[in-house]
């Protein structure tokens, strides 16, 4: 019975990791650019398939997520760049819309490179289950959790400690008064697709060794990342990475105690009921604020 | 402003979620319609047909065509959306004019096709599994394909065989897991099997320890059966290895291609599946009629495309021929005849079995047409 839930609970938790890392990067640009990216998904594709097939072509390890992880920028500052900042005074829907064709651009950009088939990339250290009180997890699981917890940490850390963290900060809060007191708005905002791709492409190499990769593996990840955010509050860092994990737990206890038809059910009614009744969400400041 | 946008997000969540008889010459060239999911989410199963489509279409006519008439082959990719196989369908019928459609990758695709070809009556060979596509019959449609009864039937002969009759099932919640779950839930009813759980889990998902934790926790099961394509399987395989599930594991028709054991890896070893004798064609005894048929067509695909052959190549393969045949036979394209021979295709020899066809059956395989192969040392071998 207690193995049972625990059980889910690490599944879950695997998983709420990598919708945590995703929603954060859904939380930075808001933040940035109050531009929902439909595009963080494809971050996350990226760096899996970078990293899983380069190392199957000979590239050690961490060289091939850290190539992952530049290529992912280079996107995220191209995106922002020569899709979102030349629409930068058209509607907010329509720059989502924007993202949302940019992401569609490069599923199909990264299949010409990559291929069709599902890329296999091996376990960082082996696939001997550990065993923890009659539940099993892989090693990988540790280093999603693990992984996703430095970089929540160090997300946390940039934000608060340095000057371009806090310079990204000032222009969430006040674009105008940012600008006004010499922060380059631009820049903080190329800053932050930036970073919000380092994230995806690092989730996607380190989450590869359990879903496998393929070029469509970041619809459904960067979805649930979007409902992570929301459920958080978006644009709120450590709401995006509760929400995360209640989605990833919430969707494991429902498959294991409900249906496993509802699966994926679950995600979307939390986004839905969350949009009706806490539209800013678990953290989110209220809404009148950013009008 | 804010409200407006939240919903306008949530719409977005929503979002991202006449033939004509020709009089034909004997120049004229025998216009072979196809609509296939070359991408999308079934590319794994339509890529590899669209290029067994083509490269067979060029090899006939550089062999001076059937009948002295060369192949006009016309593809069209449906990215896997059952809407569009359908618009394809109809453009097939009506602009190009077609005299035969191989296609349907998927059984969406297939059965949104159905309705347009039984009323322009187009003879139309479908590549997908699911045995509602024949069952029952329609006039005009045929299909390549081992059904998902057929498997479920092998895997429950080889449970009986090793004295196993309780099967935990967990199917995909696709077209092909979907159906595959009917048939399993019917077999088993027949084949005195009882179903102790019934769990499914979504395409895309990258873990599903929840649900077999479920099954593993239910003493009463003795073996499990996992209906699937693509990676599911792959990821329900390492999942079980993880959770230290000790039962044997059988796997659909849906996963024999070496793909499923790149991806799995060292999870499965073990698993066994009924498998097209294509997959195994060295293994094959040299006196099995399938033997030169499938070993040529693998020598043919691999140096083609330097990539591994997979049974869903083969079906392409096989409905492109049996339609060849059907013209040759019925000397000429006249829709009515080519589909009266079709439908009069006896003992042919292809890549997924020997198909006798007949108006009650439009398939033509029997169970024999399966192996039950078991993976070991990464690699297919057929269970004796």
């Amino acid at each position: 019975m207690f193995a049972e839930l625990l059980q889910y609970m690490l599944s879950g938790l695997t998983i709420g990791a990598i919708y945590a890392l995703a929603g954060l990067g859904f939380s930075i640009i808001y933040n940035a650019s109050h531009v929902i990216n439909f595009a963080q998904g494809e971050f996350i594709m990226i760096g899996g398939m970078a990293s899983a097939t380069l190392t199957a072509s000979g590239v050690p390890l961490p060289l091939a997520i850290l190539i992952g992880c530049g290529g992912a920028m280079l996107v995220g500052v191209l995106v922002a760049k020569f899709a979102v900042e030349r629409a930068r005074n058209a509607s907010t829907v329509t720059l989502i819309i924007i993202t949302i064709g940019a992401s569609i651009f490069l599923r199909g950009v990264a299949e010409l490179v990559w291929g069709k088939d599902f890329k296999r990339l091996d376990a960082f250290s082996g696939e001997t289950p550990i065993q923890l009180m009659g539940a099993s997890m892989q090693p990988q699981s540790l280093w999603v959790v693990g992984c996703a917890a430095v970089l929540i940490v160090a997300i946390g850390l940039f934000f608060n400690r340095t000057l371009t963290g806090k310079a990204m900060l000032a222009t969430s809060h006040n674009r105008l008064a940012a600008q006004l007191v010499g922060i380059d708005v631009k820049r903080v905002v190329l800053a932050s697709f930036a970073l919000s791709a380092a994230l995806g492409a690092i989730g996607g190499a380190v989450v590869a060794p359990i879903t496998f990769s393929y070029t469509e593996m970041g619809i459904m990840l960067g979805l649930k990342g979007f409902t992570a955010a929301v459920l958080g509050g978006l644009g709120h860092g450590p709401g995006a990475v509760a929400g995360g994990l209640i989605v990833g737990v919430a969707e494991a206890l429902g498959a294991g105690y409900l249906s496993s038809a509802y699966k994926d059910a679950v995600a979307f009614v939390i986004i839905l009921a969350v949009l009706l009744f806490m539209p800013n969400g678990l953290f989110g400041k209220r809404g009148t604020e950013r009008v | 402003m804010r409200n407006r946008l939240l919903s306008t997000m949530a719409a977005m969540v929503g979002l991202a979620l006449g033939a004509m008889a020709g009089t034909a010459s004997a120049a004229d060239p025998i216009k072979v319609g196809a609509i296939v999911s070359a991408t999308g989410p079934a590319s794994f199963l339509g890529d590899p047909e669209k290029k067994v489509l083509e490269l067979y279409a060029d090899r006939i006519n550089q062999a001076g065509g059937v009948a002295g008439r060369p192949v006009q082959l016309t593809v069209y990719d449906d990215g896997g959306a059952a809407d569009k196989a359908a618009s394809f369908t109809k453009r097939l019928i009506e602009s190009d004019k077609v005299d035969v459609i191989v296609g349907g990758t998927t059984t969406a695709a297939t059965m949104a096709a159905v309705p347009l070809v039984e009323r322009a009556e187009v003879p139309f060979i479908s590549l997908a599994g699911a045995v509602v596509i024949v069952e029952p019959v329609k006039k005009w449609v045929f299909k390549t394909p081992h059904t998902d009864r057929m498997a479920a039937e092998k895997v429950m002969e080889d449970m009986k065989a090793r004295g196993l009759t309780k099967l935990a099932l967990i199917s995909e919640d696709s077209g092909f897991g979907k159906s595959g779950r009917e048939q399993t839930v019917a077999v088993a009813k027949e084949r005195g099997i009882e179903l102790v759980a019934d769990e499914t889990y979504g395409a895309k998902d990258t873990d599903v320890t929840a649900q077999l934790t479920k099954i593993r926790n239910n003493a009463a099961a003795q073996a499990v059966l996992v209906f699937g394509l693509g990676q599911g399987p792959a990821v329900v395989t390492k999942n079980y290895r993880q959770l230290g599930i000790a039962l044997p594991l059988y796997q659909s028709h849906g996963v024999a291609s070496k793909e499923f054991i790149r991806l799995a890896g060292g999870a499965a070893e073990g698993v066994r599946l009924p498998a097209a004798g294509l997959v195994v064609a060295a293994q094959l005894a040299a006196e099995d009629p399938q033997k030169k048929v499938v070993t040529e067509f693998t020598k043919v695909y691999e140096e083609a495309f330097s990539s591994e052959v997979s049974t869903f190549a083969g079906h392409a393969y096989d409905g492109l021929m049996i339609a060849l045949d059907a013209v040759r036979r019925a000397g000429g394209t006249d829709k009515a005849k080519l589909r009266d021979a079709i439908e009069q295709t006896k003992g042919y020899v292809g890549t997924g079995g020997i198909v006798t066809m007949s108006p009650k059956d439009h398939m033509g395989l029997t169970l024999d047409a399966f192996h039950m192969v078991e993976v070991k040392q990464g690699d297919w071998a057929l269970v004796k």
